[in-house]
């Protein structure tokens, strides 16, 4: 129904479009190679000594390591959370199931903030009760709260698509409720599962507001540079890590889409974490 | 491990204690728990002169909100920037989602989601930097806008660049939306407009449109929602208090909880309403 004019005017924005979204990330790779400290345009190229510094900055490993093990034990417990949480859910009928999802979607539906600021109202509390004390142990547990909605959303549904039949064949076969999971459910869901464990690793790397609120002495990745962030003079060593961070965050996910076929499953996918 | 699944096999309310209980009780333990403890904070108060939280109950926090002219104006800056930032998200997405459902050649469109999806990989706090460096005194957008355009202006620290900043953050969550919603319209409800005798302008206005509003409608809940609660944009580039700084800064600087706690409140009522809202538009069936 588009006339010629439409169709020409819609390419036109598109790539306007395009050109806005990547625009900025294309500054902060050119910037990381810019001599002066400064933001000023055009940047005075070309040098590398940027790397050798951030490489040489103190600060910056171990809160790489931290975010490091702050996302693999987050991923791990949301994926063990997330799982059964799906199955019950898919699995039985029971008074309230429909309130389940809605509880698992809070701790990232609300703004982050507001999610930040009661996690640690409860970890102060924790604090007087037990000693619980701020650092990575509340950022694992902070993080896995809003990792879970994740893994059940994905897992839920594989489940939905996985035809029960399958199941029920199993158990005619003789097959008892173990080795009916262990054959036939979980080779179903192990593409769900490692989708899953990558978006909340994601998730769980690149996550600040409620990590600024329970991280007490503790540093992380996104904690570093926004810290580094506010202070001018570390300008240069912040667009290296910025640049490093981005093309390792998004070189692979090119290369899955690539690979995968097609870019509808990572719509859908990354639309999933947000919804 | 075969016994004990053959005995969870027969005994079905166990069977779903099992598998419900532990992510239930976490979920309640440790995030409905500490909401309802953020709730109550909001009725206690701070002894003035100790700086100590004391658990007495009260409305004086609310009081304090809807008394004090300053939170009154965060809150209508909040809301207008959420506001400006999900209509130009919307504008901005609407083209492209439409050229990618109803133009662009299955190839093109497939290349094209990849190009909207893939910033959302890219680190939250880095593309709010790419925006600090892109808006800096001197940097690539003055340089452009003094050289080209003739207009020299200072970007830095300012709500514009709060509405930028905030309007790239959330593009593509506002794209995919609509994009679907567009795909979904049936070409065939097209055609028969078209062979009754409307004009491409009024097909669009009266067959597409209406269609794709509960997606246009998700989409926004998104741009809206997250603008609502994002502080650490406005704190990065921008100068500012929005409801977000106010509570950050009520829990660090101040610390008052309870003050704090009574501001997140507002949000989370604005979100409410808004999803209400939505709601009626059928947006939830869109998502």
């Amino acid at each position: 129904m588009e006339s010629r004019g439409v169709k020409a005017l819609l390419r036109v924005a598109s790539g306007f479009i395009l050109m806005f979204l990547y625009a900025p990330l294309l500054i902060v790779v050119i910037y990381a190679f810019n001599k002066n400290i400064s933001a000023s345009w055009p940047p005075n190229l070309f040098t590398t000594k940027w790397f050798s510094v951030a490489w040489q900055n103190p600060e910056l490993r171990p809160a790489f390591f931290n975010s490091i093990k702050a996302g693999v034990a987050a991923t791990s417990i949301a994926l063990l959370l997330g799982t059964l949480a799906s199955f019950a859910v898919h699995r039985f009928r029971f008074f309230g199931r429909e309130a389940i999802s809605f509880v698992l979607v809070l701790p990232i539906a609300l703004p982050g903030i507001v999610t930040a600021l009661a996690l640690s109202s409860a970890v102060e509390v924790g604090r007087s009760w037990f000693g619980l004390n701020f650092g990575l142990l509340t950022i694992i547990i902070g993080h896995a709260t809003f990792c879970v909605v994740v893994v059940y959303n994905n897992v839920i549904a594989r489940l939905r698509r996985t035809p029960g039949n399958l199941v029920e064949a199993s158990m005619d076969l003789g097959g008892d409720g173990w080795q009916t999971f262990r054959y036939v459910t979980f080779p179903s869901l192990k593409t769900a599962l490692l989708a899953a464990g990558l978006l909340a690793f994601g998730l769980s790397f690149d996550e600040i507001v409620v990590t600024i609120y329970l991280s007490g002495t503790t540093s992380t990745l996104p904690l570093w540079i926004f810290n580094n962030i506010q202070r001018p003079v570390n300008r240069p060593i912040v667009n290296v890590v910025a640049m490093v961070v981005l093309i390792a965050s998004l070189v692979p996910v090119y290369i899955a889409q690539r690979l995968a076929g097609g870019a509808e499953a990572g719509v859908s996918r990354r639309n999933a974490t947000a919804a | 491990m075969r016994r004990s699944s053959a005995f969870l096999f027969r005994h079905r309310r166990l069977r779903l204690t099992a598998t419900l209980g532990v992510p239930l009780t976490w979920m309640i333990v440790v995030y409905l728990l500490s909401i309802l403890l953020m709730l109550a904070t909001s009725f206690w108060r701070l002894n003035a002169l100790t700086s100590e939280v004391e658990r007495v109950w009260g409305l004086q926090n609310y009081r304090t909100i809807l008394t004090q002219p300053v939170y009154r104006i965060i809150t209508v800056r909040t809301l207008t920037m959420a506001i400006a930032v999900t209509l130009t998200d919307l504008a901005l997405a609407f083209p492209i989602a439409y050229f990618a459902a109803r133009v662009a050649t299955p190839r093109t469109r497939s290349i094209l989601l990849l190009a909207v999806v893939m910033p959302l990989w890219a680190n939250y706090l880095i593309r709010v930097f790419a925006w600090k460096t892109m808006l800096a005194g001197g940097g690539p957008v003055e340089y452009l806008l003094g050289h080209v355009l003739g207009v020299n202006v200072s970007l830095a620290a300012t709500n514009f660049a709060v509405w930028i900043t905030l309007t790239y953050l959330w593009l593509p969550f506002t794209i995919l939306p609509i994009y679907a919603a567009l795909e979904r319209v049936p070409g065939s409800l097209i055609e028969a407009s078209s062979d009754l005798g409307a004009r491409n302008f009024k097909t669009f206005r009266k067959i597409v449109m209406p269609l794709a509003l509960p997606g246009i409608v998700a989409a926004s809940i998104f741009a809206f929602s997250l603008s609502l609660g994002d502080y650490l944009t406005p704190t990065l580039v921008g100068k500012n208090l929005f409801l977000g700084n106010a509570i950050d800064q009520l829990v660090g600087t101040a610390q008052n909880r309870p003050l704090a706690a009574a501001i997140a409140v507002i949000p989370m009522i604005i979100i409410a309403v808004y999803l209400l809202i939505a709601r009626a538009f059928g947006a939830f069936e869109a998502l």
